[in-house]
C-alpha cells in the first residue's frame, strides 16, 4: 500500500498554489494521474520519486517511510531517489546516448540475465547492441520501460509515456504495460491525458486540478456512466460537411478512422469543419452534437 | 651575436603546461560538477574568484603569488619545512602560479559542458540507484568529451603562452624557470633577433594549430548535435 499525503507550494501561471494530495493507493494496480497542465501531476510523480522535496507530509510505500515531515518540524525522513525502489520512465525517455540499449539496462544493475529477459519481454532483444539515436520513438520508450524495471521497483512512474507516439504504437505499448503490471505485479502510476488510455489501462483515476485531487474514481465512472443518455459516444473532429439532397453528411475523424454521419439540417446549425464533436447514438440514429467541455474534458470536471 | 637554438625552454614550457593541465583537470572536474549542480549562494563568489586571472594584469597576480609563496609566508614556510621545496624562482613555484593563472581555462569549458547535460539524464541515473559520483563518471564525463578536450587543449596552450606571472614568480633561471616565452624576452633584450624569430615562429605555429583543432572539435560537436 502506498500512502501519499503530501503538500508543496507551487508556482503556477496564475500565481502560487498549494499542491495537496491525500491518497492511498493499493499495491499492484495501475492508477492514472490526469488533469490540465500545471495542475501538479508531474510534481506529484517527482515527489514520489524523490526528485522534488515536498514542503511537508508523509510518503509511505509498502510499510517503508520514504518521506516524513510533520508540520512545524524538521524533515524526519527524506530518502534520496537512489534509496527509493522506484522506476521512472521520463517524458522524452532520458536514455543515455553513449550507451547501447543493453548498456542502458546494465547501468541500472549488472544482471545480464534480467536485462535480456526484460528486453525480450518488450521485444527488443535483437536491438540490444543498437544506440538510442538509431531507435524509433516507440523503441526508445520500450527501452526506457525495460530500464526502469531493472531494479525491481516497488512503484513504476510514467510521465506521459505514450503522448508522442502514433496510435498503433500506443496500443502496443499499452499492452506491454498491462503485461508488466500483471507479470511483475508492480504498482504503476501513469500521467496521461488520453481518456482511452485511462479506460484501457487504469483501475483508478486521480484527477488533479490546481494542486488538489478533484476527483478520485474509476475510469468507467468518469467517462461512461456520465453519458447516461447515450448508448455509445466518441469524440471526433469534423473534417467536412456537405449537402446531399435534403440532409447533410459530416465526415468525422474519430481516432484513426473517418466516419460519415448523416446530419439533419437543424443539427447542422452551428457545426462547421474543425469543430470537436461527440458522435453518439440514441436508439438507432447516430447523432452529432458540438463537443462541450462537460463531456470528456476531464480538466473541467 | 646569436645563441643558436636551444630546446630546453620549449621542453620546460611543455613540461610545465602538461603538469598544469593534469593538475587542473583533476581539481576542476569535481569543482565544475559542484558548480554545475549547486544552487548555493556561494556559486557566483567561487566563479568570480576563479575567473579573476582572466581580467587581472599578470603582474598583479604574480606579485601576490610572490608574496604568498615566498619563504616568509606561511605557505612558503610550510613547503620549506615539510617538503624542503622553495616556491620562489623554482619550477614548483611557477607550477603553482600556472595552476592559478590557467584555472578558469579548464574550469569554464568543463562547467558549461556539464550544465548542458540534460537534467533528465542525471535524474534518470539517480532513480536507477546511482550516486552523484557514479553519475559524474559514467554519464556526465562521457557526454562532455568535446568540452573536456577543449578544456585540456586550451589550458595546455594558455600555459605555454604564459609570460608575466611566470616571470614574476620564477624569474629566468636556465633549465628551471626560463620557459619559451621568457627565453624570447631575454633574446630580444640581448638583440638576438634571429633566434627570437625562430622561437616566436614555433610558438605562433603551435598556437595556431591548437586553436584550429579546438574549432574543428567544436564544429564537430555542433554537427553531431
Amino acid at each position: 500500500m502506498i500512502v501519499a499525503s503530501l503538500k508543496k507550494q507551487l508556482e503556477g501561471a496564475g500565481g502560487t498554489f498549494m499542491l495537496e494530495t491525500d491518497v492511498t493507493i493499493e499495491r499492484g494496480g495501475i492508477t492514472a494521474i490526469a488533469g490540465p497542465s500545471g495542475s501538479g501531476k508531474t510534481t506529484f510523480l517527482r515527489m514520489v520519486a524523490g526528485l522534488t522535496s515536498p514542503d511537508e507530509g508523509l510518503l509511505e510505500v509498502v510499510d517503508e517511510v520514504w518521506f516524513r515531515k510533520d508540520t512545524g518540524k524538521k524533515t524526519q525522513v527524506n530518502l534520496k531517489p537512489q534509496q527509493r525502489r522506484v522506476g521512472v520512465v521520463f517524458q522524452g525517455y532520458a536514455l543515455f546516448p553513449h550507451m547501447t540499449v543493453l548498456g542502458n539496462l546494465l547501468y541500472a544493475s549488472r544482471d545480464r540475465e534480467v536485462a535480456e529477459k526484460l528486453l525480450n519481454m518488450v521485444g527488443l532483444l535483437q536491438l540490444k547492441h543498437a544506440r538510442p539515436s538509431n531507435l524509433s520513438g516507440g523503441q526508445k520508450q520500450r527501452v526506457a520501460l525495460a530500464r526502469a524495471l531493472m531494479q525491481r521497483p516497488r512503484i513504476l512512474l510514467l510521465d506521459e509515456p505514450l503522448s508522442a507516439l502514433d496510435e498503433s504504437m500506443k496500443t502496443l505499448l499499452q499492452d506491454e504495460l498491462l503485461k508488466v503490471n500483471r507479470e511483475l505485479g508492480v504498482t504503476i502510476l501513469i500521467v496521461t491525458h488520453d481518456s482511452s488510455e485511462m479506460y484501457k489501462l487504469c483501475d483508478r483515476v486521480l484527477l488533479f486540478e490546481m494542486g488538489r485531487i478533484a476527483a478520485d474514481t474509476s475510469p468507467r465512472k468518469l467517462f461512461v456512466e456520465r453519458q447516461t443518455t447515450q448508448k455509445f459516444a466518441f469524440k471526433g473532429e469534423i473534417l467536412e460537411i456537405r449537402a446531399v439532397d435534403a440532409v447533410y453528411i459530416a465526415v468525422v475523424a474519430i481516432g484513426n478512422n473517418l466516419v460519415e454521419v448523416v446530419v439533419g439540417s437543424d443539427e447542422k446549425e452551428g457545426l462547421q469543419s474543425g469543430d470537436s464533436v461527440i458522435v453518439g447514438t440514441k436508439a438507432f440514429n447516430p447523432t452529432v452534437r458540438k463537443f462541450a467541455s462537460k463531456d470528456f474534458d476531464i480538466s473541467r470536471l | 651575436m646569436t645563441q643558436g637554438f636551444d630546446a630546453v625552454p620549449f621542453l620546460l614550457s611543455f613540461r610545465l603546461a602538461a603538469v598544469t593541465t593534469v593538475v587542473l583537470f583533476i581539481v576542476s572536474l569535481p569543482l565544475a560538477w559542484f558548480l554545475s549542480q549547486t544552487r548555493s549562494g556561494l556559486k557566483p563568489f567561487v566563479e568570480a574568484l576563479v575567473s579573476m586571472p582572466i581580467v587581472l594584469p599578470p603582474t598583479v597576480l604574480g606579485f601576490y603569488l610572490l608574496v604568498f609563496l615566498s619563504g616568509r609566508s606561511p605557505l612558503g614556510m610550510f613547503f620549506q619545512e615539510h617538503l624542503h621545496v622553495d616556491l620562489v624562482f623554482t619550477f614548483e613555484g611557477i607550477l603553482i602560479a600556472s595552476c592559478v593563472y590557467s584555472f578558469p581555462f579548464m574550469l569554464q569549458p568543463l562547467q558549461s559542458g556539464m550544465e548542458q547535460v540534460p537534467v533528465k539524464l542525471l535524474e534518470a541515473s539517480y532513480t536507477l540507484g546511482k550516486s552523484k559520483f557514479q553519475t559524474l563518471f559514467r554519464v556526465v564525463v562521457p557526454s562532455i568529451k568535446p568540452s573536456m578536450l577543449t578544456g585540456l587543449i586550451i589550458t595546455f596552450a594558455h600555459t605555454v603562452g604564459e609570460f608575466g606571472v611566470v616571470l614574476m614568480v620564477g624569474g629566468s633561471i636556465q633549465g628551471e624557470t626560463r620557459v619559451a616565452s621568457i627565453a624570447i624576452y631575454e633574446l630580444v633584450e640581448l638583440m638576438d633577433y634571429r633566434t627570437a624569430h625562430v622561437y616566436s615562429f614555433i610558438l605562433i605555429a603551435f598556437s595556431f594549430i591548437v586553436l584550429m583543432s579546438v574549432y574543428i572539435l567544436n564544429h564537430r560537436k555542433r554537427a553531431s548535435g
